[in-house]
């Protein structure tokens, strides 16, 4: 079966384990949470998964075939996108220009890049923003072109950090729907990293809870939602922003 | 009045394109390359080539215009471009400092080497002479050379204009200057986009050297210093990393340059430059990051 796997990965930073053994796979056309409290690991794991951090024991696989090695560029040539917390735009370019170096980086001629990234500013709903500087736009429209600039190429999977940080409930139910259609209509894999567990709960098909570096629970929203584990993780950080999370879960 | 005025395009048109060529490299990879002003040197004695001799013109000099401008404009950005191979990729991840010293480096040896060839003393040259005939506009008689290197510039800066915004190469410069990292990650090819940036301020350097060339009707291994001065500083003023404030800077430090020739009484105009200089204090002290802020360097709003 097709699929993107970390499989046993470890990361050690200067003898601080910030991942340990971590097992977690994402699918095409389904829907992967990863959350965990801060400092759980989670975009240490993107990062691994993507090239940008090597793994100090174990491997990332593409079909079963290991990445470690491939620079961040290389795996997004094999079609493993990412999105970065903040949006991570270029400002000064415009929104269809930042599309466009992306088809460009990716060995697309600069017409083709051009019309792909027309068609995807179209499907993720922001083709009237194409000329405008992205960092202009308000945070939630910046956000859709952060994904839409990963999804050009049309990758197989894509890995958001945080997409929905700092979004008020209707503006995540929007990302939420977005997130869907990007796994139902493009047959992608999706993993989302989130704060926002209630976005995950409704939004996922699988779910992969990481406390201080370790999965703690991996299964289906009922499963998180039940788990013991996870409240007690999420109940020991203490962090006052992680509280509502509890009433959510409930 | 007229007059004043093509006088302040023509100098701001070469400290435009002096500062067009810092900015681009700086764009890129965050270096002031003070070996640019020996790039100009450099590109002037090509003419001379293969002769040092001091009047003997053999090859260079004498072919026609339109071979010896583009011959110019290749000197100069194959010396650019060698430049970056030998002596900056090494560099890449130094610190901004680090790679300037090596810049000045750089242009101690390019003159240097240029002195052992050419000796110190200046040499004359009669590049396209056809150039320094009068011609008069709109009541003002001005050279030829004159006019042409405005509208030269125009063109030139027109052209990168196009090619900066309109090209592949372009965009993906355009998105390296602003974010090195990020578009190497989304597989913008790195060094392709630091060389061409390199050899389009190689040619910017090269075109220099011809205005200068035939403006003075001297080569001399001096001659890129003071123009590369007033480039740094419009680079600055117009907020380092910023093409259009570069340009906008050059010819506004030309224009000041003509202005204060012009209106300060006899007895000061020896110090024009002083007081061209305590302009562009004055300017640092109310926009410190120049006039049209750097990339990367606007507060998020």
């Amino acid at each position: 079966m097709s699929q993107l796997e970390a499989d046993n990965i470890s990361v050690a930073f200067a003898g601080l384990k910030a991942l340990s053994e971590v097992r977690l796979s994402v699918t095409p056309g389904h829907v992967t949470g990863l959350i965990g409290p801060n400092g759980a690991g989670k975009t240490t794991l993107v990062n691994v998964l993507t090239g940008f951090q090597a793994p100090t024991e174990g491997a990332v696989k593409l079909d079963g075939e290991s990445l470690v090695g491939l620079a961040p560029h290389q795996v997004r040539r094999r079609g493993i996108a990412r999105t970065f917390q903040g949006g991570r735009l270029f400002r000064e370019l415009p929104v269809i220009d930042n599309l466009e170096v992306t088809g460009v980086g990716l060995g697309l001629s600069r017409r083709a890049a051009i019309a792909e990234a027309q068609a995807m500013l179209d499907w993720v709903g922001i083709a009237p923003l194409a000329d405008r500087i992205a960092g202009t736009l308000p945070y939630t429209d910046e956000r859709r072109v952060a994904i839409g600039r990963a999804l050009m190429g049309r990758p197989g999977y894509i890995l958001l950090d945080e997409p929905a940080a700092g979004m008020s409930a209707p503006e995540a139910a929007e990302l939420a729907a977005l997130i869907r259609r990007i796994a139902s209509e493009l047959n992608c894999g999706v993993l989302l990293i989130e704060h926002n567990v209630g976005l995950v709960l409704e939004t996922c098909d699988h779910i992969v809870v990481l406390d201080s570096g370790a999965v703690i629970e991996d299964g289906p929203p009922e499963q998180i939602r039940a788990s013991e584990t996870v409240r007690h993780a999420y109940m020991g950080t203490a962090a006052d922003s992680t509280l509502p999370v509890l009433e959510v879960m409930q | 009045m007229l007059q004043v005025l093509f006088d302040a395009l023509s100098l701001g048109s070469l400290y435009a394109l002096g500062a067009l060529g810092i900015a681009l490299i700086f764009g890129v990879m965050r270096l002031v390359n003070f070996a640019h002003g020996d790039v100009i040197a450099f590109s002037v004695f090509a003419l001379l080539w293969p002769s040092t001799d001091a009047v003997a013109i053999v090859f260079a000099g004498q072919m026609p215009w339109f071979l010896l401008i583009p011959f110019i404009l290749a000197v100069g950005a194959g010396l650019s471009v060698l430049s970056e191979i030998v002596v900056f990729r090494r560099f890449r991840h130094a610190s901004p400092a680090t790679m300037m010293i090596a810049s000045f480096a750089l242009g101690f040896v390019i003159r240097y080497f240029l002195l052992m060839l050419f000796s110190s003393r200046p040499k004359s040259i009669s590049l396209l002479p056809a150039l320094s005939q009068p011609v008069e506009i709109l009541g003002a008689r001005m050279p030829l050379l004159q006019l042409i290197t405005i509208l030269a510039t125009i063109v030139m800066l027109f052209a990168l204009s196009v090619f900066v915004r309109k090209t592949r190469f372009g965009l993906e410069m355009r998105a390296a200057a602003e974010n090195f990292t990020m578009a190497r990650m989304l597989g913008v090819r790195a060094n392709r986009v630091i060389m061409g940036a390199f050899a389009l301020s190689g040619a910017l350097a090269g075109a220099i050297s011809i205005i200068l060339g035939a403006q003075t009707g001297t080569a001399d291994i001096q001659m890129g210093g003071a123009v590369m001065l007033m480039a740094f500083i419009a680079t600055v003023i117009g907020g380092l990393g910023s093409l259009e404030g570069a340009v906008l800077a050059g010819f506004l430090l030309g224009a000041a340059s003509v202005v204060m020739q012009t209106v300060l009484p006899p007895e000061a105009r020896p110090f024009r430059d002083a007081f061209v200089y305590g302009a562009v204090i004055l300017v640092l002290l109310f926009r410190p990051q120049g006039l049209i802020s750097a990339r990367g360097t606007k507060e998020r709003v």
